[in-house]
């Protein structure tokens, strides 16, 4: 028989996430994958997964699931949401055990968003276009879980978990900084450094395919002149008309026409993943930004 | 091989962030004949190449990736020849889609063009169309290159929901809605075409750089 979780509460929204989809964004479709690719690698790490194994994403807690068919290695990472098996927990970012007919809990984050469930042999549901990861933008992939799903275990390799714990960076509560690349459209902005001297406050409004920024609103240097669609990354900061950035996730659209006036670099893009709405970010340039001819 | 003198290079390569790079070209026609290049060079540590309305977005592993894949694009070249594309000859198209010309906003674009919905359809018919990149959805192709005269502007107020296999037009784009999505394209007629399907190879029924001819249909 094989191994299965069965899944009794998601929170609100809990997800299946691999490294996502690469080398389909000509059709449309995007690279999707764990928001904080770190903590589900670190997560598969734990267990002992090649890294090609998917693990749950949970948003903000309330998760919990009934180990039945056998007993499974697993590990949480990301937010620490008090993990538990059966009410005892065993701490975030760390291997522990849970036996047939056991469950395991995610409480509420202390503090961000995400958290991952890894289990020895990843979730073994069937994958789509190549991955297992569920987009949220256009729906493809395995659906968010819901009460009742059984997810089955997938076969474990030989290897042997080699960590009982790591040590990781504790998640920002407060505010944080996130180091950007300028453009490649920081010229179609009257201000373009408006960006890096504004405290941006993280909306409600942000989810797995943007992060919506508030604070003081860019101005477009050529009133109604329009970008035509260009190709676009996880991490790039999009203006739309209204001047507040949307700092685009991993389900982000492949091609968009608001220009992009720099782009996160790679080291900090995880840590948006664990960012809340009402949390403050500050953006830097990463390297001087080329001037630009403002027509003086 | 060789490098005639007027061959064409990369002009301009534009870092997007730590892991891609942005080319930039004049048209869409050019777009599509780098598109092919690139893929076809295998460029190490690139993940992803996107084509756009008048730019290709080369994706890369990682961070490392950029300064080798830059050396290997400005050695890239393009005989000017392959820009002069052809349209196909009648039957020759990459695909066809039989459309039924019942859309709710044809009177409409036959207003805003000047012309009678007769003239529209006729227009979206005779002229073959190309893919010229994908976005919005997954398997929904900008089409390019139509009938000049349908250039029109979205609608104001986007629909919350529009059928899958609405044809649309959009500014200088035609286009066919792969599933029930909201949107704003003035609809001009529905096909039953699947644009999208992940159980098939390749799931998307348009890809950059194909042509496409529209065929009227009777309603059944």
């Amino acid at each position: 028989m094989t191994t299965t979780l069965e899944i009794l509460r998601t929170g609100p929204l809990a997800i299946v996430e691999d490294l996502g989809r690469k080398g389909m964004a000509h059709l449309g479709v995007t690279r999707s994958g764990a928001a904080d690719r770190r903590a589900h690698e670190l997560a598969n790490r734990l267990v002992a997964n090649p890294g090609d194994r998917a693990t749950i994403e949970v948003t903000f807690g309330g998760f919990s699931a009934r180990v039945r068919g056998g007993d499974v290695a697993i590990a949480v990472t990301g937010a620490d949401t008090d993990p538990a098996v059966n009410g005892v927990p065993f701490g975030t970012n760390s291997i522990h055990y849970a036996h047939d007919g056991q469950v395991i809990s995610l409480g509420a984050p202390h503090s961000g968003m995400r958290s991952y469930l890894g289990v020895r042999g990843g979730i073994d549901v069937a994958p789509v276009l190549g991955s297992r990861s569920y987009d949220v933008m256009s729906s493809v992939g395995p659906l968010p879980l819901q009460p009742g799903d059984m997810l089955p275990v997938g076969d474990h390799t030989d290897d042997y978990p080699e960590l009982d714990q790591a040590p990781v960076a504790a998640i920002e509560d407060d505010i944080v900084e996130l180091s950007v690349v300028p453009g490649p459209r920081d010229d179609w902005f009257t201000d373009p450094d408006v960006l890096v001297r504004t405290n941006w406050q993280v909306t409600n409004r942000s989810d797995r395919v943007g992060m919506r920024l508030v604070g003081m609103p860019l101005e477009y240097r050529y009133g109604d002149r329009q970008l035509p669609s260009e190709g676009a990354t996880r991490g790039a900061i999009q203006v739309p008309p209204n001047g507040f950035p949307v700092i685009l996730g991993p389900d982000h659209p492949v091609t968009g026409g608001y220009p992009v006036i720099g782009v996160v670099v790679d080291e900090d893009i995880d840590r948006i993943a664990q960012i809340r709405p009402g949390q403050t970010v500050r953006l830097h340039w990463s390297r001087p930004r080329r001037p630009f001819q403002n027509g003086s | 091989m060789t490098v005639t003198a007027d061959a064409l290079v990369i002009g301009t390569i534009t870092d997007y962030g730590d892991q891609a790079l942005l080319l930039q070209f004049g048209s869409t026609a050019e777009v599509l004949a780098w598109n092919d290049v690139l893929r076809d060079a295998e460029v190490p540590g690139v993940v992803d190449i996107v084509p756009a309305a008048r730019t290709v977005l080369i994706k890369l592993e990682g961070p490392g990736c950029a300064g080798v894949a830059r050396q290997h694009l400005s050695k890239l070249r393009l005989t000017p020849e392959v820009l002069e594309v052809a349209a196909p000859a009648d039957g020759a198209a990459d695909v066809v889609i039989d459309v039924v010309y019942d859309g709710e906003d044809l009177d409409e674009v036959a207003e805003l063009t000047g012309m009678t919905p007769r003239d529209v359809v006729a227009a979206h018919t005779q002229t073959p169309w190309r893919v010229g990149f994908a976005g919005f959805a997954p398997g929904f192709g900008y089409l390019v290159g139509g009938d000049e005269r349908l250039n029109v502007p979205r609608r104001s107020e986007p629909r919350t929901k529009v059928p899958a296999g609405s044809v649309g037009l959009a500014g200088e784009f035609s286009g066919v809605y792969p599933r029930s999505s909201p949107g704003g394209w003035q609809l001009i007629g529905h096909t039953e075409a699947e644009l999208w399907n992940v159980d098939r190879d390749p799931p998307a029924l348009l890809m950059p750089g194909q042509w496409v001819q529209f065929r009227e249909v009777s309603s059944s």
